[in-house]
């Protein structure tokens, strides 16, 4: 399954470097009238890297994916996408930049009225001009890829809980896009449903060079998405220990009142968690 | 003393300030919605299939309801004035006054109602249940916009539909008021029809078809407002359903008292 060919400008391809930052934060802000929300968070994803973010409810998590995907505008801030300024552009402006985000709601939030493949396949049927039949091999390639190819007819609410989150996965990837992000992807599953959930998101970055953010406070989920990688072997897809240096690759940032309160690696986080009250009371209790 | 929790334990002044401030609010983002709307009638991306499918669901589905109301209340208008008539020995003219009243005012009225109460309600359920599952921010996430994919086909929907449901309604009651003549009345078939093409003008059947177009685009901006407004759950999409009855179906009166004046103006 190939990647979307890379449409940024050269100089912006150049600048950022084929490894360079995908994603950009700097100093953004964002209030709901009283109740500030989040309070000049910065951080950068690398192309192919994962960031988690680990938060109680409320704090901000939810918040920085929808203004990535500009359905938010920050108070203040600049937001960078792939090359772009998303904070400056108009709804339709954001509709070129959407061509390159996935996003997985919380619930998964299906269209409930219509099939698992119109689902799966929504933005090639409605806003390319690619032929019916290649939109429905897209799918079928796609549910196959997360395991539900049986379920293309079925609709949302024949399924289960695992396979509504792993169909919005499929939704989220059909269009090939280079950023995937997952807002709470597997709040609610029982741990061998939620393992599913976890080893589509590794192979997505792994197999396919995604660059995921993952939001989520299911600490298991967390660390299970940032210390194991894919391997692909043949025609079999196969979920290993991560060695150290791809470990590396996946960040956590813990966000407090709005405020990042820890940004690190998987081992610095254990390691922060000795003398940070709030980290080892917030690792323990989950 | 425990600090006001709602708009009710506030400061008067700070209770109608609230008021005042969200009513404008409300008037601000219904406009906005509906501009919104007007312009992607006539831009692409314009979803065609959703425009049909929209169509039926309110045309067609709405037929039942319409043609009922009507064929009852142009009964009960034949009955009444069949009533009032006789006192002036007068009966034969009931076709009149039920043609006159159908077509100029309780057509377009009554249909308006029930399309506020139908449409309206269903509007404002489906899309509250999609803002409030996130249905409508992922639909923006996967580049569509709302406004073109849900709004336009609605707003469109009532829009032309809703002349088309008046004038079967006003058919619907014409016959009402027809059986009830011939059978309760016993006024001859052709007496009465003729009655009720006398007292008919061109402006009057104008009247009745240009008044629906106002009352449909009100029921189906007001459905779609009140949806895309939608907060808090289920118990929230259950309000916008009420809300969006509610403010339809005043704004059907209220319209209708606005634009009839101005419609007498012109025509007459």
């Amino acid at each position: 399954m190939a990647l979307q060919p890379d449409t940024r400008p050269a100089d912006v391809i150049e600048a950022l470097g084929p490894d360079g930052p995908i994603v950009m934060f700097d100093k953004v802000s964002l209030a709901f009238d009283e109740k500030v929300v989040l309070r000049e968070v910065s951080f950068t994803l690398l192309t192919g890297h994962t960031k988690i973010f680990l938060g109680a409810s409320g704090s901000g998590k939810s918040t920085i994916l929808k203004l990535l995907v500009g359905l938010l505008k920050p108070d203040s801030g600049i937001i960078w996408v792939n090359g772009k300024r998303v904070d400056l552009m108009s709804e339709v402006e954001l509709m070129k930049v959407r061509d390159d985000l996935g996003m997985v709601f919380q619930e998964g939030a299906l269209f409930d009225s219509l099939t698992v493949a119109e689902n799966v396949g929504y933005k090639l049927y409605e806003e390319t001009d690619m032929p019916l039949a290649e939109v429905r091999a897209r799918v079928e390639e796609v549910l196959g890829f997360i395991g539900l190819a049986e379920f293309i007819d079925r609709m949302p609410s024949e399924l289960s809980g695992g396979q509504r989150r792993r169909v919005a996965i499929a939704r989220a990837m059909c269009f090939k896009p280079r950023i995937l992000l997952y807002d709470e992807a597997t709040t609610g599953l029982d741990p061998i449903t939620a393992d599913t959930v976890d080893d589509e998101i590794i192979k997505l970055r792994d197999l396919e060079n995604v660059s995921s953010i993952v939001v989520t406070h299911q600490l298991r989920d967390a660390f299970r998405v940032a210390t194991h990688e894919a391997v692909r072997s043949g025609n079999d897809v196969t979920i290993v220990p991560a060695d150290p240096e791809k470990a590396e690759e996946a960040e956590f940032i813990m966000l407090k009142d709005g405020r990042i309160a820890f940004e690190g690696h998987a081992a610095e986080i254990r390691e922060a968690a000795r003398t940070d009250p709030y980290l080892r009371a917030f690792l323990s209790s989950h | 003393m425990a600090a006001p929790e709602n708009a009710a334990e506030r400061a008067p002044e700070s209770a109608i300030e609230h008021w005042l401030k969200a009513a404008v609010l409300e008037v601000q983002e219904y406009t906005r919605l509906t501009m919104a709307a007007i312009r992607a009638c006539f831009s692409r991306p314009f979803y065609f299939r959703d425009v049909l499918e929209q169509f039926e669901a309110i045309g067609i589905g709405s037929l039942t309801v319409v043609l009922l109301t009507g064929f009852f209340t142009g009964a009960a208008l034949g009955l009444q004035s069949g009533m009032t008539l006789d006192q002036f020995g007068a009966r034969s003219f009931v076709g009149r006054l039920v043609s006159a009243s159908m077509i100029k005012e309780l057509g377009p009225v009554l249909t308006g109602l029930m399309l506020a109460g139908r449409v309206g309600s269903g509007i404002a359920a489906e899309l509250g249940s999609m803002m409030v599952t996130d249905q409508i921010n992922a639909l923006r996430a996967l580049g569509t916009d709302p406004i073109r994919k849900l709004v336009v086909p609605r707003v469109l929907a009532c829009f032309l539909m809703a002349p088309v449901l008046t004038v079967m309604s006003d058919a619907s009651g014409l016959i009402g008021g027809w059986a009830i003549a011939v059978t309760n009345l016993n006024i001859g078939s052709g007496v009465y029809w003729q009655s009720v093409t006398e007292a008919l003008y061109l402006g009057d059947a104008w009247m009745g078809i240009i008044k629906p177009f106002f009352l449909g685009f009100v029921i189906g901006t007001i459905g779609c407002h009140v949806g895309l407004r939608t907060r808090g759950g289920t118990q929230g999409v259950g309000r916008a359903t009420t809300n969006a009855v509610v403010v339809a179906s005043v704004a059907v009166i209220a319209v209708d008292f606005f634009v009839t004046p101005l419609l007498i103006e012109l025509l007459y």
